[in-house]
């Protein structure tokens, strides 16, 4: 009996030796040599997995950040400048300056704007309502309203306005991943250039139709009318396929297209309320 | 009786109009052509604001080989070149022309008398089709001088002519077939000639007995055209369940009819080829059912292209007060339309007018796993499986479970006593596939 245990316990010892032989040399000779920087970067990132960064998630966007010479196209628009200065000083490079984002919608079709003339009963989707029929309103390029992009968005920044029917950003939360860029059928969303207080111009409309129905369809569309463009002084306004865009890294934020709009289709977000001609009288005798 | 093996529903058929005569819509004041009412490349305008146009004039030419020309409907003047929102609410061009009388272009022959006997060889029937704007008048707008020009390599054996109609309500083929009869016989000659082949099958439902015994009993003059009542089934008109049902033939998935030697074509096609070929008379007018519970006085009209609905509607009795949809097509695969202003095109087989308790769509309830859409589907597809794929995103699955087969019959969400958006959900994974697949070919 103590015989046969001590054989068992012997042979099944040599055979365990004997495989811990063969596995240590199949493991030096199929050896991954990895950068062991990859993971301190993968450390350094947010760990959101968001996609932002155009890579399938952190540990491609980390792998890419080692492999990369300059920084130039790689951004974690989740971290921002802090983590992009973190990786930097990890791998010994210089991190760029980069622009902070924030995602706009590009329509401002409320319902006492833009006046709906058909009902749709169909899938609450965008993008399968935008497949069937140009929408409940007569613009068929703007907002459908099924919120497809509050839906992708997975930092919480958008909602949807109950009262406007459109999806609203979050400017604190939003991190500029582009999620509901991609989500949107009708590229509505945009990412746009942060500046101070979250201060905003921008042209809220994408309908590519000419003024008369573009009008008629939403009171507060685009007519292409070529103002604002004569209005600005730094060239920042152009105007193709009968719709203006302000080019952010031009803009000044001097507000003077905003007025000179005569549908109001462009927007003005956070700026202190406007002095009546009034007070700007008054102010100028007290000088 | 033959019908096809495989799904397929019975929905109410609903034919009111079966037994109207097909009566001439007056004139409209003006009509809107638009460029595109076939698939492929939309035609480009060749004729400007002011221009005097005729009926039968070509106002946009063919771009490609898959296009198809544009001919004015009526005569007048053209007012502008504009956009116009067609059925789906998206614009497109279209030619706007005020109508002042009736006159036709010189070449065309509208004495009422039958010319039997084909003068043109089969190259110059190619060619008329495609001078004179011929498509697939069954729905899909195909562009019928395509599938007439045999590619290299492949061969017909066998024509089939499609009077199946089995969409509800739609009569537009039936009474064509019944008060146009000859004319369509001799069109399918043409097509026969033009094809190269000696065999003709006529397809129709045996819920038009009388448009079988009329067809049969003219049939006779001409060889090698035989006529088959079939079983009734929705989709029996699809065309690759026609084949099957005729034929037995299989045509394989993501393959033409072409390929197991066959070519289909439609009745009212058939009526086309007919006028272009003997009678030199453009695509500018066809058959349009109009109909629905509430109307006064649904029937079939000869419509000019171009016509806004609305004056078909007045036509008809005026729209009811209970209208809830408004389709356009028939009620399995046709569109709701957004307004009346949208103007007949040559893809417009019927209007339908829904009462809103019956236009309203079944909310939407969880699966049961009732798998009745699977049996229901005449393409052997899983649907439920389909949709759940699409709803996920995950479309390269979709596309092992062969979506783009899929010819949006709808049978599946007709079928569903759940109410699920089956359907909805399968055209987005098949668009989005076909996207996927066009992107790998560029790469």
């Amino acid at each position: 009996m103590s015989i046969t245990v001590l054989i068992t316990i012997i042979s099944l010892s040599l055979l365990a030796i004997l495989a811990a032989v063969i596995l240590y040399f199949i493991a030096q000779k199929f050896k991954v040599v990895e950068d062991p920087r990859i993971d301190e970067v993968q450390e350094a990132l947010p760990a959101a997995n968001c996609g932002g960064c155009g890579f399938a998630g952190c540990r491609n966007f980390a792998e890419a950040l080692v492999k990369a010479e300059t920084f130039e196209g790689l951004n974690c628009p989740v971290g921002g400048a802090s983590v992009m200065e973190d990786v930097a000083r990890i791998l010994g490079k210089e991190a760029p300056e980069v622009d902070l984002l924030v995602a706009v919608l590009l329509c401002n079709g409320t319902p006492e704007f833009r006046p709906h003339t058909t009902k749709y009963d169909g899938v609450p989707d965008c993008r399968i309502a935008h497949s069937l029929y140009a929408g409940e309103t007569d613009c068929s390029y703007g907002c459908l309203g099924y919120d497809d992009c509050v839906r992708a968005c997975t930092f919480d920044a958008m909602y949807m306005n109950d009262e406007t029917g459109l999806p609203v950003v979050i400017d604190d939360k939003c991190v500029a991943c582009g999620a509901c860029v991609k989500a949107c059928p009708r590229n509505l969303l945009e990412l746009r250039k942060k500046a101070k207080k979250d201060r905003k111009i921008y042209v809220a409309c994408s309908n590519c139709d000419k003024g008369g129905p573009a009008r008629r369809a939403c009171k507060v569309a685009c007519i292409a009318c070529n103002k604002c463009v004569k209005v600005c002084k730094f060239d920042a306004i152009t105007i193709e396929n009968n719709l203006a865009y302000i080019d952010a890294s031009k803009c000044t934020l001097c507000r003077k297209c905003v007025e000179e709009c005569p549908t109001g289709s462009i927007l003005e977000l956070n700026f202190p309320p406007r002095k009546t001609k009034v007070e700007e009288a008054a102010e100028a005798k007290t000088v | 009786m033959k019908t096809f093996p495989e799904g397929g529903v019975h929905p109410h058929e609903n034919k009111l109009t079966a037994g109207s005569e097909i009566k001439y819509l007056s004139l409209p004041s003006g009509v809107a052509i638009p460029v595109s009412q076939h698939i492929g490349t939309p035609a480009s305008v060749v004729v400007s604001k002011d221009d005097k146009v005729k009926a039968g004039q070509v106002i946009a030419e063919s771009k490609g080989f898959v296009s198809s020309n544009i001919h004015s409907s009526v005569s007048g003047k053209v007012t502008k070149i504009d956009t116009i929102a067609d059925t789906t609410g998206y614009k497109q061009t279209a030619v706007f022309i005020e109508v002042e009388g009736d006159e036709w272009i010189e070449t065309i022959d509208r004495s009422n008398k039958i010319i039997a006997e084909i003068k043109l060889s089969s190259e110059e029937i190619i060619k008329k089709c495609l001078e004179s704007g011929i498509v697939g008048l069954g729905g899909a707008t195909f562009p019928s001088h395509v599938k007439l020009t045999i590619p290299y390599g492949k061969r017909c054996n066998l024509l089939i002519i499609n009077g199946v109609e089995c969409e509800p309500y739609l009569t537009s083929d039936h009474r064509l077939m019944m008060e146009r009869g000859e004319e369509i016989l001799i069109g399918v000659s043409c097509l026969m000639k033009a094809l190269r082949v000696d065999k003709a099958m006529i397809g129709i439902e045996s819920n038009k007995p009388d448009a079988v015994a009329h067809l049969t009993n003219l049939a006779q003059a001409f060889p090698g055209l035989e006529v088959f009542a079939l079983k009734v089934k929705y989709p029996q008109g699809a065309e690759k369940q026609l084949i099957k049902a005729l034929t037995d033939r299989e045509v394989p998935s993501g393959r033409l009819p072409i390929d197991i030697n066959t070519v289909v074509h439609n009745v009212g096609t058939a009526f086309a080829v007919y006028e272009a070929v003997q009678k030199n008379k453009p695509l500018f007018e066809r058959v349009v059912t109009i109909t629905g519970k509430s109307l006064a006085n649904p029937g079939n009209y000869f419509v000019r292209i171009g016509t806004p609905i609305k004056n078909l509607i007045e036509a008809a009795g005026g729209l009811p007060d209970d209208t809830g949809k408004i389709i356009s097509g028939g009620p399995m695969m046709g569109k709701a339309l957004i307004n009346t202003d949208v103007p007949v095109v040559k893809g417009t087989s019927g209007i339908i007018l829904f009462p809103a308790n019956e236009s309203k769509r079944q909310e939407s309830m969880p699966c049961i796993r009732c798998a009745k859409c699977v049996q229901a589907c005449p393409m052997n597809l899983e649907p439920y499986l389909l949709m759940t794929l699409s709803e996920m995103g995950l479309f390269e699955k979709a596309e092992k479970e062969r979506i783009t087969d899929c010819m949006e019959c709808g049978s599946c969400s007709f079928i569903c006593p759940a109410g699920r958006s089956l359907l909805d959900y399968i055209r987005l994974g098949k668009s989005t596939v076909i996207k996927m697949a066009r992107e790998r070919v560029v790469k």
